[in-house]
């Protein structure tokens, strides 16, 4: 993606500067997220390099030790990826078949990116966990992952509504809804052994 | 608008205006005439007896005879317009999908559908009105796989979800209960609720058109619009579910008997015109064993994913008494 700039009798910069080429336009991508504005930064450039990240991330803090019984834990970690990877694919096909002009890697993109606030969330509540359990650990949970929930369906309505028509903007958005509630429920249900 | 459709339209009012009964249609006949020269898209939505004579068809015309001669005269209509629709269903079935199955195109047709129709069809499968078929007043030769889709998708995490939180509120408060997310529910919920909605479709298409060789039956089905009718009959089951977290047994069984009855009313107004005229066993049988399938689904599913509540307050039960007791003597 950025290798067409490298200057060949330059090895010494030709691995880090285009590494930090990408490492920055995923942390200013990560920035657009957290403040969302009516910009076409995320639709414009897209990569994937983010959803991966954050997606890898997210399913390392989720998934259960070995020893768990495979009935009743957790999910593991293929299980979270695969969620997340094909519930984005589903919507973006979703939002296709219903007309928008939106092109796939661009709503793969924007849903991945979209997920920061809910691994921001993991993290808060990995650390919360570490405390003592009871209700008021609970609720603090709770709280936290509501709160990130609601800014992951911001963020990503602000950038996938305009490219739908009018009249199915619901129809487009309401998998959105299904797909961060799903993970915020994965979230918040997680239990340490 | 054509003109082939308003000249067809203009047809069926003069058809039904003149030398036959309408016992109870004078209403929608009227409605007819004036809407005539009302909009023509709300006049199209509001009265689905509009669409069709298909004098552009000639094949069609063979079938028209059975109908008169049976029944009353709203039975007459019924079946008519059952089978004119079913005629307009396969020739907008063939100007739709026109497109190879291979192209993206062919598949954008089977979501071509608007927000509020969405909810109109919701709002169709929630409120059964006898005598109105759910197919015939809202799908009406579009059938949607968004609503089927997306509504047992939420289904699928509302039963497993509720399921995890309803287990979790009934054990909580005992000592050697420790909570775990049953993950693994979730897939096995997908794969009852994704089976129920696509394998028991395709086996009544197939006895349907099984039953069409040998009777010749008035109104037929898509395999798309079956599928259509359960994928939204199973709306009612998403608050049911939710609702199920009430740990109480009398609750859970009458949420169960509320929305087997709407959905189920649903499903048998809707395939009870297609097995009418049939032997009078196989239709009863065909209509009871879709009600049937509809209950064992939603009684299995709360039998497996929600615990039952009296079983276990068992244990705290005889615990309780002891603590009352204990810290009476020690007050």
């Amino acid at each position: 993606m950025a290798e067409a700039e490298e200057s060949p009798g330059d090895p010494g910069t030709a691995s880090s500067r285009p590494l930090m080429r990408d490492l920055k336009a995923v942390g200013k991508k990560f920035m657009h997220v957290l403040y969302p504005r009516k910009s076409n930064t995320l639709l414009r450039d897209w990569d994937l390099w983010g959803p991966l990240i954050l997606c890898v991330t997210l399913a390392l803090m989720l998934q259960r030790d070995s020893v768990d019984s495979e009935k009743d834990g957790g999910p593991q970690f293929a299980e979270v990826f695969v969620i997340v990877w094909f519930g984005a694919v589903t919507i973006t096909l979703n939002s296709k078949l219903l007309g928008g002009n939106i092109s796939f890697f661009q709503s793969l993109c924007v849903l991945g990116y979209c997920i920061l606030p809910l691994t921001v969330a993991m993290l808060i509540c990995r650390l919360v966990l570490l405390a003592d359990p009871g209700p008021v650990n609970f609720m603090v949970r709770l709280f936290v992952v509501i709160v990130m929930f609601a800014w992951s369906i911001v963020a990503s309505t602000a950038f996938l509504a305009d490219s739908q028509p009018p009249n199915r903007r619901a129809l487009a958005v309401y998998p959105v809804f299904l797909f961060y509630f799903v993970i915020s429920w994965m979230i918040l249900t997680f239990t340490p052994q | 608008m054509s003109g082939g459709e308003i000249s067809s339209r203009s047809l069926q009012i003069f058809f039904l205006t003149t030398g036959r009964r309408f016992t109870g249609r004078m209403a929608a006949v009227d409605d007819l005439q004036f809407e005539e020269f009302g909009n023509a898209a709300t006049s199209l939505a509001a009265n689905p007896d509009a669409t069709t004579v298909n004098i552009e068809d000639p094949g069609e015309t063979p079938k028209h005879q059975p109908g008169p001669p049976r029944g009353s005269g709203r039975e007459e209509d019924d079946e008519l317009l059952g089978n004119d629709d079913s005629d307009k269903t396969e020739l907008l079935a063939g100007q739709k999908k026109s497109s190879p199955f291979w192209t993206f195109e062919y598949y954008q047709t089977f979501f071509d559908v608007d927000t509020y129709q969405v909810f109109d069809r919701i709002k169709g499968s929630l409120l059964p009105i006898p005598g109105k078929n759910f197919v015939r007043l809202y799908i009406r030769s579009n059938p949607d796989l968004y609503g089927p889709f997306w509504i047992c998708a939420t289904l699928v995490f509302a039963i497993a979800i509720s399921g995890n939180l309803s287990n979790f509120l009934i054990h909580l408060g005992e000592k050697t209960y420790h909570y775990v997310p049953e993950f693994r529910k979730v897939s096995i919920a997908a794969t009852i609720i994704y089976a129920y909605a696509w394998l028991v479709p395709l086996a009544l298409w197939g006895f349907l058109m099984w039953r069409n060789s040998k009777v010749m039956n008035i109104v037929s089905y898509s395999f798309l619009e079956i599928v259509c009718v359960y994928g939204y009959s199973l709306f009612i089951y998403i608050p049911t579910a939710i609702l199920w977290i009430i740990p109480q047994k009398a609750v859970r069984w009458i949420l169960v008997m509320i929305a087997l009855g709407i959905s189920g009313s649903v499903l048998a107004m809707t395939f009870w015109p297609a097995v009418r005229e049939d032997n009078r066993r196989v239709a009863l049988a065909t209509v009871v064993t879709i009600v049937l399938l509809h209950m064992l689904l939603s009684v299995g599913c709360l039998a497996y994913f929600f615990d039952a509540p009296e079983m276990d307050h068992l244990p705290t039960t005889t615990v309780t008494p002891n603590q009352t007791v204990a810290a009476a003597k020690s007050s």
